[in-house]
């Protein structure tokens, strides 16, 4: 094969790989992405910090989930939320809360002696 | 004659111990002469003629544990077994519902507890004993270390005439079942016809009793759903360090006392979970003994409860005057 026919044929290959990446990436975030307010939640045994967040009723936020040590949960069913924290890494997950109150958000990934009191309010006005 | 109704089938009695709790399990017909035309029924159905026998439900000993606000490690465990191996009617079997241990992440120090837990329990004068893991017997290690000490943390058996079974939701880490076990559970029953009397013992609820303590189960409706169809369900569980039960349809929830420290009624209570203070003084209370008489007479899916509490204390509740208290309910 020659390094002309070469070319082309990694381009012929690769980019509508390529191409199909990017829609496939821009299908996922929305344009607007950047306009979501996010909210950065630590979880550390035994307690998420912050403790509390306070939320709109309506509005989209994201909420961005960082473990600094071993895997935890997020669960609070009235908000659908239901998300694994893997050890040391981030998960994000949008909320768009539609019932305004005060809830309580456990860990529900167990995680030592001390789990069954992990937990942090979420308000809703 | 007239057909008995088979949800009065199954009587239970239990008298809470703080210890645990016993059963009884028999005819509620007995006495109406209707003995021989339910066996024959239920003999047909299962395979097996059910006959009267009783058995006690353990919880929570948290073997290891040695933080406040209970100073006595292992006592009341102890106290349980010798309490069991004085009763005058040997109860069948035991049924633990989870927790035997308290979670360390040292290996070595958690096989020492397991082997603490064994050397305690085996002292039980009864033929069969049954365990499922709690989430600090199974939580951090997806139970291997239970299924190598205990076998599996599922599974099911019939004892005469009456169908257990042991639903594991600990072992993925979540408050779950899973899906897996759920099919498990739909295969295991669909051979059962509706009449069956069933125990299932497991250690959370299957049900929101308070979900931002963790008393709960995220998929215990599915179990609800496969459950519900059986008219003489009942469903035993501990974590939850108290006595309490449920009705939900025509299923009834009761959950055991633990044997390290209790926790109080949440109801109306806002925060986090605080157990109750140790009080030197009267270092078992809140595991006073806890009669409970249930029986089927009443409409279908209905169930008549007659509990008799007495608390208990240290006195009380060691050598033959504890036995005797603990005896105080006639129909144990």
């Amino acid at each position: 094969m020659t390094r002309t026919n070469c070319l082309r044929t990694v381009c012929a290959t690769a980019l509508p790989l390529v191409l199909a990446a990017f829609l496939t990436a821009s299908s996922v975030r929305p344009a607007q992405a950047d306009d979501v307010p996010v909210v950065e939640i630590t979880a550390k045994r035994f307690a998420f910090s912050p403790d509390k967040i306070t939320l709109k009723k309506g509005q989209t936020v994201k909420l961005r989930l960082h473990s600094e040590d071993v895997t935890h949960g997020f669960f609070l069913r009235p908000l659908k939320l239901d998300e694994e924290i893997p050890a040391g890494e981030t998960a994000e997950v949008a909320v768009t809360p539609q019932t305004a109150g005060t809830f309580t958000t456990i860990c529900d990934h167990f995680c030592g002696a001390n789990h069954g009191n992990m937990n942090m309010t979420i308000v809703v006005e | 004659m007239k057909a008995p109704d088979r949800r009065s089938f199954l009587k239970i009695s239990g008298t809470s111990l703080g210890i645990g709790v016993l059963y009884s399990a028999y005819p509620a017909a007995v006495a109406k002469g209707e003995v021989g035309n339910i066996f024959a029924s239920l003999g047909r159905s299962n395979g097996e003629k059910v006959t009267p026998f009783s058995f006690v439900q353990l919880s929570d000993a948290h073997v290891g544990f040695n933080g406040p606000p209970d100073p006595l490690g292992t006592k009341a465990f102890e106290r349980a077994v010798d309490m069991v191996n004085a009763l005058p009617q040997r109860p069948d079997l035991i049924l633990f519902t989870g927790d035997l241990t308290h979670d360390t992440e040292d290996r070595d120090v958690h096989v020492q507890r397991m082997k603490q837990f064994q050397e305690i329990s085996k002292k039980l004068n009864v033929p069969l004993i049954k365990h499922v893991p709690g989430e600090h017997d199974a939580g951090l290690d997806g139970g291997a270390l239970y299924r190598e000490f205990f076998g599996d943390s599922h599974y099911a058996f019939d004892h005469r005439g009456v169908h257990f079974v042991a639903l594991d939701n600990v072992s993925r880490a979540k408050p779950e079942i899973g899906a897996e076990q759920l099919a498990w559970l739909k295969k295991d029953l669909s051979r059962f016809p509706k009449s069956a009397p069933i125990v299932v013992f497991t250690h959370r609820p299957l049900f929101d009793l308070r979900p931002d303590w963790e008393w709960f189960t995220s998929d215990g409706d599915d179990v609800m759903n496969v459950v519900t169809p059986y008219d003489n369900v009942t469903v035993l569980y501990g974590h939850i360090h108290r006595d309490d039960e449920h009705e939900i349809g025509k299923v009834h929830h009761y959950a055991a006392r633990s044997l390290i420290f209790a926790f109080p009624d949440p109801t109306g209570v806002s925060g986090p979970r605080k157990p109750i203070p140790f009080d030197k003084d009267h270092p078992f209370k809140n595991l006073g003994i806890r009669s409970v008489t249930v029986n089927g007479k009443a409409a279908p899916g209905a169930n008549s409860v007659a509990i008799d509490d007495v608390e208990l204390t240290a006195r009380e509740f060691s050598g033959i005057n504890g036995v005797h208290q603990f005896l105080k309910n006639p129909n144990i």
